[in-house]
């Protein structure tokens, strides 16, 4: 992955809206429901009157996949289905609407839209909420699930059940939901759908006959999808009659207007003028605007109970509008809906603009972005190297990815990240530090903070459940990759004759970085991976410092396992070595735990470094080639008497991630 | 003279390699524009004449009557003015240098580069060792004490004991000045090319140092005062020619992608100026028949660049940069001023790699194998 941001780019003017930033570079085409394009359409329609669709026709539900099994083209289909969309060959991920999703296929924010099918009669309101494809956003899968009654779970008849399928799978299971199996893609040549429908009763102990086949490309079968939905998801328990109780599963922000926060009816009606109130905030606003998403925003006069949809209240941050909070009317309190778990940063990294001159310019950014991603944590921080900037905190590494993507793609910024680290925890002994934290147990999310293992009565470090299912042929990889990694097996089971499924507790730091991209090569791609937050576990945890002629580099510094302290101060040295140009004097490049040296390159003083001819025709040339290099020592970093020039630590850490 | 016969493995000079040369027309242009440019510089005397190229040696000795006579003619040129041509063993009969001679060269640079048949090879050279013993033996016959030969080291592949041998061989057949180039990888050569791709080893930094060291402690046993980085003299053979370039004095550069730097009084100009030829041969040619010079681009040195010229020039010479001639372009700031206080040149001279004393700025001898790392510190500070 890329750590160091492409050579810096031209800071283009400062745009209006991440509407007009996001138009511009991104080229849309005009068919595709952008962002910007929704609040426009929505204008000059007739409000749609809400009350024609009481509980009883109303669906709730999503579609779960591991990713690349057909979840956005089923949401195609389904869209065009129910007349949401017009029928042409290039809706393709409708929902999908960051440039970053479409590029890479994968959903990163959840998406809803209202769907309308008459089935037997009955005009039924559907309310389909898309759900991010990838394990980094499985808290968003969770928060989604809990405005549905129902799910279809979407596996590929070629691939057959992946580390995903399991995770989501539990994730709806657990959440009672009614789950609809699907196999898609049986217009492959290699399709089996025989052999994963024996998969899904093996592991989740579904009947085979309950699975419908389909080929969503192709709409083949889809419509029965559709009625099963109907048929076998209950409609929400709820009464219009009650009073107004509605859960807030997901904010975007809109500069025009504010927060815009999709809510999931759970009582009562809300229309315009009501006055509501935060549970969370205890604040109160008046409602601007209400409406159902198909998938662009279509203003309603009323939400009613059990119906999904937007709300625009003059909510000017997204924090505001939290996820998961319960908003009732002003004097009619209402017991909150048990909020679930907000996301939690699993990596964190340094962020710093490239030159310190873009710092503005890269706040103003961030704050835009994190304003649509709440998920993203943001503190202030300085380093001596890089100046000043901030350590966030993502929900993985493809979420950092997908961020520092963003940030170019929308914002055009470029920027440098340091190497990740996971939060790992201390639990502190000494009195003095206690105090100076007012807590026993610390989280420590730069390793410039690592508590001396004196004050320290146990380091903590975070712990992963990961999923993987592979076929058998790769186990013996596996598993010796898996060890490698300190990872613990936890489980192992054969779901059909050739393919395994296994579980191994991880050190979260041990599969940050490229576990992933190793498993994949070793399998040949074939292997799937997902994992779950399980909580800290002891560790023998060591700060490793990096040494110019015995002065630490503060920004190497690494907390890393005392057991693989050897072999990564080692990598570390050598890439020091190739990256510090030589100088006049010999230097000492070294890894250090503590005082113990456990790794030393040295890199030699220059004996010659003139130039050999420089007549006058070389002068000019010469001239310029000096004057940079005399320019460049002002971007010089001095650790001691050594030289560094800036980009030479960016450089060894970006290797260390494409290893 | 900007023509070859043939491109060397190593070479990235502004050469070119054409079937057949229209001399006329290019000793004509060559004329012309020494005419113009003298004219435009108002320089009353010229101290000394360099031909070189791509292989001048390759020219009509007429051409090189010409250009002199027009020099002489223009300006004062006296008896005694150093005039050198540069020349390769393979295009110097001894009845061609005679035939130089008589147009007023006074001085040859022969392009040896090594004495060693496969390096030759190596390098593209169309001369053999044996040739290059003959061309070095007639130019001394012709230009006593005047005669001096270029040698490479640090070629893919050379051993610290075959450059010791090369020097021997080159000591047995020198006269009073050799210049030794360590062989810059040029990219976009041949040689470059196939070092990167791995068919030719690089040669190691240690090595290339070794070598420079044992070339600077033989030659200086031998009485050669290692009087540039590259280039050593002895009985005061050293090139008048080139020592301007590194004083920083003015110079007039005449031919296709010639350089120079002077002020062109002529014109009224005050400052001194940075200036190119035109490249390329043919659009020199005509822009000269048209105007009377084909300069492409002219450039005003500021006060600092002049110093920042100075300084990394001055540098590469053993007597390094005088107060005198420090004064010259610098007459309120000295170079004590500039350099004697607290900063990167006083830790350079406390570290042992420079000199600053009563007769001015200089390397150590350790500095000077070293001098591009001192450089930027020390123009960072002559900045400030």
């Amino acid at each position: 992955m890329a750590l160091a941001g492409r050579a810096v780019l031209r800071w283009g003017p400062r745009l209006p809206s991440p509407c007009a930033a996001a138009a511009a570079p991104l080229c849309r085409p005009a068919w595709l429901p952008a962002a910007c394009e929704r609040r426009y359409s929505s204008r000059g329609k007739e409000k749609l009157d809400m009350s024609m669709y009481p509980v009883e026709s109303i669906r709730n539900f999503s579609i779960i996949a591991h990713v690349d099994h057909g979840k956005s083209t089923l949401a195609d289909r389904l869209l065009e289905i129910t007349g949401t969309i017009s029928k042409t060959d290039r809706n393709k991920q409708v929902l999908d609407k960051l440039q970053v999703e479409r590029e890479r296929g994968i959903t990163v924010k959840a998406q809803s839209a209202s769907l309308f099918y008459n089935h037997e009669g009955i005009n039924y309101l559907l309310n389909l909420i898309d759900t991010p494809g990838h394990v980094d956003f499985s808290y968003e899968v969770s928060r989604s699930l809990s405005a549905c009654q129902g799910v279809i779970l979407v596996v590929d008849a070629n691939e057959g059940i992946q580390a995903q399928t399991v995770a989501n799978f539990y994730l709806a299971f657990e959440a009672q939901l009614s789950i609809i199996p699907v196999i898609n893609k049986i217009d492959l040549k290699n399709a089996d759908p025989e052999r994963v429908e024996k998969q899904i009763e093996k592991l989740f102990d579904i009947p085979t006959d309950e699975c419908i086949r389909i080929s969503a490309k192709q709409g083949t079968n889809v419509e029965k999808v559709l009625q099963k939905v109907i048929e076998k998801i209950p409609p929400p328990q709820c009464n219009t009659a009650d009073p107004l109780k509605a859960l807030v599963f997901d904010s975007t922000f809109d500069h025009y207007r504010g927060v815009v926060a999709n809510i999931a009816l759970f009582g009562g009606e809300i229309a315009k003028g009501h006055k509501i109130v935060s549970a969370h905030t205890k604040k109160r606003y008046e409602v601007n605007e209400v409406g159902i998403l198909t998938p662009n925003e279509q203003p309603t006069h009323k939400l009613y109970a059990g119906q999904v949809g937007y709300l625009i209240a003059g909510m000017k941050e997204v924090a505001e509008a939290q996820i998961g909070d319960t908003l009732f009317l002003y004097k009619q309190p209402v017991e909150p809906l048990p909020g679930f778990k907000s996301a939690k940063p699993m990596v964190f990294a340094g962020m710093y603009p490239i030159d310190q001159t873009e710092y503005n310019n890269l706040k103003s950014a961030l704050e835009r972005l994190t304003l649509n991603d709440s998920s993203v944590t943001v503190h202030r921080d300085s380093s001596l190297a890089l100046g000043a900037g901030w350590r966030l905190g993502f929900l993985g590494l493809l979420h950092m990815e997908v961020f520092n993507q963003r940030l170019e793609q929308e914002y055009n910024m470029s920027v440098i990240l340091t190497a990740p680290t996971v939060p790992y925890k201390a639990v502190l002994s000494s009195a003095k530090l206690i105090k100076e934290y007012g807590k026993d147990q610390i989280t420590i999310i730069n390793p410039a903070q690592f508590p001396d293992k004196l004050s320290v009565s146990e380091y903590l470090e975070p712990t992963v459940l990961g999923t993987i299912v592979t076929p058998h042929e790769y186990i013996g990889k596996i598993i010796t990759l898996c060890q490698d990694r300190r990872a613990v097996q936890k489980d192992m089971l054969y779901i059909d004759e050739n393919r395994v499924m296994l579980k191994y507790l991880f050190p979260l730091n041990e599969i940050v970085v490229d576990f992933y991209d190793a498993l994949k090569s070793l399998s040949s791609g074939y292997a799937s991976f997902d994992y779950e937050d399980a909580g800290y576990q002891s560790a023998d945890l060591i700060k490793m410092d990096i040494l110019l002629n015995g002065n630490p580099v503060e920004e190497l510094a690494t907390i890393i396992h005392n057991d693989k302290a050897r072999a990564a101060g080692k990598l570390l040295c050598e890439r020091l070595k190739e990256t510090i140009p030589r100088q006049l004097f010999e230097i000492a490049i070294q890894a250090a735990i503590g005082k113990k040296i456990i790794a030393r390159e040295t890199l030699k003083a220059y004996r010659k470094n003139v130039v050999a001819k420089c007549y006058g025709g070389d002068i000019t040339r010469r001239m310029k080639l000096l004057k940079r290099q005399a320019e460049g020592k002002r971007l010089m970093r001095k650790i001691g008497n050594v030289e560094v020039p800036r980009d030479a630590f960016i450089r060894v850490l970006k290797r260390e991630t494409d290893k | 003279w900007p023509y070859c016969r043939k491109r060397c493995s190593y070479c990235n000079f502004n050469t070119y390699v054409v079937p057949a040369v229209d001399e006329a027309a290019v000793r004509t242009c060559l004329v012309r524009e020494a005419q113009t440019l003298l004219r435009l510089s108002q320089v009353h005397s010229v101290s000394s004449v360099f031909f070189g190229g791509g292989t001048p040696s390759l020219a009509n000795p007429g051409t090189v009557a010409a250009v002199l006579e027009a020099v002489a003619a223009a300006a004062h040129l006296p008896a005694g003015a150093e005039v050198t041509l540069e020349a390769n063993p393979s295009s110097t009969s001894t009845s061609c240098l005679v035939g130089f001679r008589a147009a007023g060269v006074n001085r040859l640079s022969i392009g040896v580069q090594s004495l060693d048949d496969a390096e030759l090879r190596m390098l593209g050279r169309e001369h053999t060792e044996a040739e290059a013993r003959k061309a070095v033996e007639a130019a001394r016959g012709l230009f006593p004490g005047r005669t001096s030969i270029d040698l490479l080291f640090g070629l893919p592949g050379q051993s610290r004991d075959a450059w010791a041998q090369r020097l021997e061989a080159a000591l047995g057949l020198c006269d009073d000045h050799i210049s030794l180039y360590q062989l810059t990888l040029e990219r976009g050569t041949a040689l470059a090319a196939q070092v990167r791709g791995g068919s030719l080893p690089a040669p190691p930094q240690d090595l290339l140092a070794d070598m420079y060291q044992t070339a600077r402690i033989v030659l200086a046993a031998t009485g050669f005062r290692h009087y540039e980085v590259s280039n050593f003299a002895r009985k005061g053979a050293l090139s008048t020619h080139n020592l301007s370039y590194w004083r920083a004095d003015q110079y007039i550069g005449v031919g296709p992608g010639a350089h120079g730097r002077f002020v062109p009084r002529g014109e009224g100009g005050r400052s001194r100026e940075a200036r190119v030829q035109t490249l390329e041969p043919v659009t020199w040619m005509r822009e000269v028949q048209s105007q009377g010079h084909g300069t492409r681009s002219r450039m005003v040195l500021s006060s600092l660049e002049q110093l920042e010229e100075l300084l990394s020039l001055g540098l590469r010479m053993d007597e390094g940069i005088t107060h005198e001639r420090w004064g010259h372009f610098s007459p309120q700031l000295s170079l004590q001023a500039v350099f004697g206080a607290p900063g990167e040149a006083r830790a350079l001279q406390q570290q042992g790699w420079l000199v600053l004393d009563s007769s001015g700025l200089r390397c150590t001898w350790a500095g000077l194998a070293v001098l591009d790392s001192l450089l930027p510190d020390l123009l960072w500070q002559l900045q400030r």
